[in-house]
């Protein structure tokens, strides 16, 4: 339940003075309900409701995140918000204006048929037992579990200056799982790996995946895996799907492309980057297929939206074209920090965390090959799904991904199933022996809910669609 | 904030019917945080938080919600009632659960840490003068943080204590870095300024020329802030008994094949240290120390009640998730004096980062080196190496390839902040291990 605020009084009420006061509502809800092994594990509705309160004092922003929706609570979260940013002040990093807060009018809702809240607790609950039946297609399958969790987010900004930007998502994640053992050999089969199936969306999503045919192939899958040959180890090609580009485009451009973390803000945490200011309009980041966008206008992709926290609008912007990195990811404060050319990138979790430099939707643009003239351009190869291990460097540079299910690839035919793949390589020449990218019905739109950044720490959902892709002369491995 | 969680447990309490249990879980902190990078301030806020977290159990059913808790008595009063209505709604509908887990009373406790810690006010001056002319980047986490349970049977729990955390880095100009933990409940302004001065002092070691390895195996030495990390894994698909019986820990192996660690290596869950509640979320306490591996032996898994009631296990109260809340792993007899003597030639790694498991049932975890890690030839440090991933299974490093065991442990406190600020952290000394894998 969701209560109602009128937010422009409640900046009526800020009383300090302040170069600009900005105050951020969100309230979301999360409710997951997952069926394993023919029980209910969770049957759950959680939310958050509060408002983050920012001001601008002497050039440095303070804020104060309170669930204290009320007048009172207001006027003491702008005062102790005030003083933080008058304290810090004369140690500020950088003097802001309030040009990094635009003013911004607007509103954004996902793009739905049918709500998803409309489904009621009961045929939730029915249809993921459905599913987790027809995982378990064996008595080797140890382990079943069918997840749906419905999301609804809702953000209200305003501002001082005008800004009043209202913003109400609707999103669904959806997972199956069958872990099949026999003996010390465990192996487990995902619907796009590590929960990467997460849309914007209604119902409908639901009604066309054909959810009883996909948990049967996962379930088989799983079980042909125990009987696989491992993985060969050696120097070869690697086509990689959609559901494992999603992480391979995170990890290797996503993180290394975010502007403050160029800055140094992240070297502490999650790291620092190969890519320095003087690369961007210069640095070859792969080959000449490799065409990335910061997209957030694609509706059903997971992190769609019009606006960002800071207030700026979102827009469609090629990060590399034809292989020249060309744009970062930094929204209004690392444009000016940097004097570079952003997108509208500067998200926050939620009312109690701060807005940082994150991905949307970062996406690989379609090229021109089919499946069957990727697969048969290469002549000893593996082919991988879905991933299930990833490991990166604190520049992005040095990664290591593994992968649920493989494929032998030789003499441009899929052969033997294989189990355990696994790559490495270093992300600028990985990219840069990028030979073939394939086309529109390749394409794949995945995601993950758990994108983990910044001090305080926060997480975020990002979006990321690619096609199938051929790397070639890349280090592939099995397991122990 | 204790008197929030007893007047809306209350409220809640008074709402249910006699046929339902309710079980109520508080979450709350009063948080400062200072962001900085090049020694200025980046970032800068106050966060309030307050999470109530409910577990209905009725009509065979267990359902579970949460809300915020505004501190305004309509509100949360509305709230309330939203929640027990919605969760009412839902026990007539989902699935039964054969598996119930009923809480139980066996007794309350109230424990309140008072300390001298570090003020909202004064944290901008105690810090930022003393880390002018280096590059320091990192985070203070400061303030006090709550947990409460209390469930309809009449249980009642309160965990509140005060702590800060200087959790930084400071980087050299050829970009090696050193990493630094400052935390603590009782601020000692000298004592911190002695703890910059010694992480100033391993900064100047970072300057020497870098020393370029190639992939191989090496004698190795984890200092204890990389072992932490290791122990780390043991709580995601690693010592929790459910992802044993569901076939995905690496500990399946310890279990049915009877697969021993070195007789070096003993760890427990250790709530002694008093620095996170014995509580778990569904108000059950646990004993001050369970053994998980003892000289190399698997003696117990995390159990939660739920898990002990699905698969015929005996619980130790572990969290639902299973995941070890105070770990402590026992130390051995190496000197801090003899650890270069004792690598000899190899590598001595201060800080590891980016773990994940590349062969989970193998114990096989990938990640790579980080901050001061560095070649060690005839006993001592030639320099700092470049950054290498490493791909190993802790059934090499914690088991055949355990040489030594450091005398002194160290506690690694956790600065995870994602939702809310964690408690507790780990305690375990560093660890030498004769030969472990880099890969690239």
């Amino acid at each position: 339940m969701r209560d109602e605020i009128n937010l422009k009084s409640l900046l009526d009420a800020v009383n300090v003075p302040a170069d600009w006061v900005g105050i951020r509502e969100v309230y979301e809800s999360n409710t997951p309900r997952m069926i394993r092994d023919g029980i209910p594990v969770s049957n759950g509705h959680y939310s958050t409701h509060g408002i983050m309160v920012e001001v601008l004092v002497n050039g440095q922003f303070g804020y104060f995140g309170t669930p204290d929706l009320s007048k009172k609570g207001i006027e003491e979260a702008s005062n102790k918000a005030y003083f933080q940013a008058e304290a810090a002040s004369k140690y500020a990093l950088h003097r802001f204006t309030d040009d990094v807060r635009p003013k911004s009018v607007g509103k954004y809702s996902s793009e739905f048929e049918k709500d998803l809240r409309d489904i009621s607790a009961k045929d939730i609950n029915i249809m993921l037992l459905d599913a987790c039946n027809a995982l378990k297609v064996s008595e080797k399958i140890v382990s079943a579990s069918a997840l749906a969790n419905v999301i609804e987010s809702n953000f209200h900004f305003v501002s001082s200056n005008g800004s009043d930007v209202v913003q109400d998502f609707l999103m669904l994640e959806f997972d199956l799982s069958a872990t099949a053992v026999d003996g010390a050999n465990q192996q487990t089969r995902t619907f796009g790996g590590m929960r990467g199936t997460c849309r914007q969306t209604g119902k409908e999503f639901l009604d066309n995946i054909e959810i009883l045919a996909q948990a049967n192939k996962i379930g088989n899958q799983a079980i042909e895996l125990l009987s696989a040959d491992e993985t060969p180890s050696g120097e070869m090609d690697i086509v990689i799907a959609p559901d494992q580009m999603m992480l391979q485009i995170h990890e290797s451009i996503g993180h290394a492309l975010e502007v403050d973390r160029i800055l140094g803000d992240e070297r502490n945490y999650a790291g620092w980057s190969f890519v320095k200011l003087e690369d961007f309009g210069k640095m070859q980041y792969g080959s000449k297929h490799m065409n990335i966008t910061f997209d957030p206008t694609v509706s059903s992709e997971f992190a769609s939206y019009a606006f960002d926290d800071g207030g700026l609008k979102a827009e469609r912007e090629y990060l590399i074209k034809d292989g020249l990195l060309v744009r970062g990811l930094g929204g209004k404060e690392s444009q000016v920090r940097s004097g570079l050319e952003g997108v509208a990138n500067f998200r926050a979790s939620s009312w109690n965390r701060a807005p940082i430099d994150r991905m949307a939707n970062i996406n690989l643009e379609p090229g021109e090959s089919s499946f069957d003239e990727i697969i048969g351009s290469v002549e000893k190869g593996i082919y991988v799904e879905s991933n299930r291990s990833w490991s990166i460097d604190d520049y992005r540079n040095k990664f290591q991904f593994g992968c649920e299910y493989g494929k032998l690839i030789e003499n441009g035919k899929l052969t033997k199933t294989i189990k355990n793949p696994n790559y490495r390589g270093i992300s600028n020449p990985f990219w840069n022996s990028l030979k073939m990218v394939g086309n529109g019905d390749t394409y794949g739109i995945y995601g993950t809910p758990n994108c983990g950044k910044g001090e305080p720490n926060q997480v975020i959902r990002v979006g990321h669609a690619s096609p199938l892709c051929l790397f070639e002369n890349i280090q592939v491995f099995g397991g122990a | 904030m204790e008197n929030q969680f007893k007047t809306i447990s209350k409220t809640l309490f008074s709402l249910i019917n006699k046929d339902e249990v309710l079980t109520v879980s508080f979450t709350g902190e009063e948080s400062q945080f200072i962001r900085l990078n090049n020694a200025k301030i980046r970032q800068t806020g106050l966060v309030n938080d307050a999470d109530i977290n409910l577990k209905m159990i009725s009509n065979g059913t267990t359902c579970t919600g949460s809300f915020t808790l505004s501190g305004n008595d309509s509100f949360d009063l509305r709230r309330a009632k939203s929640e027990i209505e919605r969760m009412r709604i839902e026990v007539s509908q989902i699935l039964k659960d054969p598996y119930v887990t009923m809480p139980s009373e066996l007794g309350s406790s109230h424990e309140t840490k008072h300390s001298n810690g570090l003020s909202f006010e004064n944290a901008v001056d105690a810090i930022m003068p003393c880390v002018q002319g280096v590059d320091f980047v990192g985070i203070l986490s400061n303030g006090r943080m709550y947990r409460g349970n209390a469930n309809s049977l009449g249980q009642e729990h309160w965990f509140e204590t005060e702590s800060f955390s200087l959790d930084f880095s400071l980087v050299a100009k050829n970009h090696q870095m050193v990493k630094g933990t400052f935390a603590g409940t009782d601020w000692n302004q000298n004592n911190f300024e002695l703890y910059l001065d010694q992480s100033k002092k391993k900064l100047k070691m970072m300057e020497l020329k870098p020393v370029k390895i190639d992939t191989g195996n090496y004698k190795a030495w984890f200092e204890p802030a990389a072992v932490s990390d290791f122990i780390n894994m043991f709580s995601w698909n690693g010592i929790s008994e459910a992802s044993i019986q569901q076939g995905c820990s690496g500990f399946g192996r310890m279990r049915n094949e009877n697969i021993k660690l070195s007789s070096k290596f003993s760890i427990s869950e250790d709530f002694s240290l008093g620095l996170v509640p014995k509580f778990n979320s569904n108000g059950e306490v646990s004993v001050d120390k369970v053994p998980i591996i003892s000289s190399g032996e698997l003696k117990n898994t995390l159990v939660s009640s739920r898990t002990a009631s699905e698969y015929g296990q005996v619980s130790n109260h572990a969290e639902p998730g299973e995941h070890l809340r105070s770990p402590s792993m026992a130390p051995g007899e190496l000197n801090r004096n003899d650890i270069l003597k004792e690598i000899d030639k190899g590598l001595y790694l201060s800080n590891i980062h980016y773990l994940n498991w590349s062969d989970n049932s193998k114990g096989r975890i990938t990640g790579l080196t980080r901050y001061a890690c560095f070649w060690v030839e005839s006993g001592e440090i030639v320099g700092p190496i470049n950054t290498m991933r490493f791909d190993d299974s802790f059934y090499n490093y914690f088991g055949d390839s355990l040489v030594q065991v450091g005398k002194e442990t160290e506690f690694i406190p956790s600065t995870s902040t994602y939702g809310n600020r964690e408690m507790g952290g780990t305690t375990c000394p560093g660890i030498l291990a004769d030969s472990f894998a880099l890969t690239l």
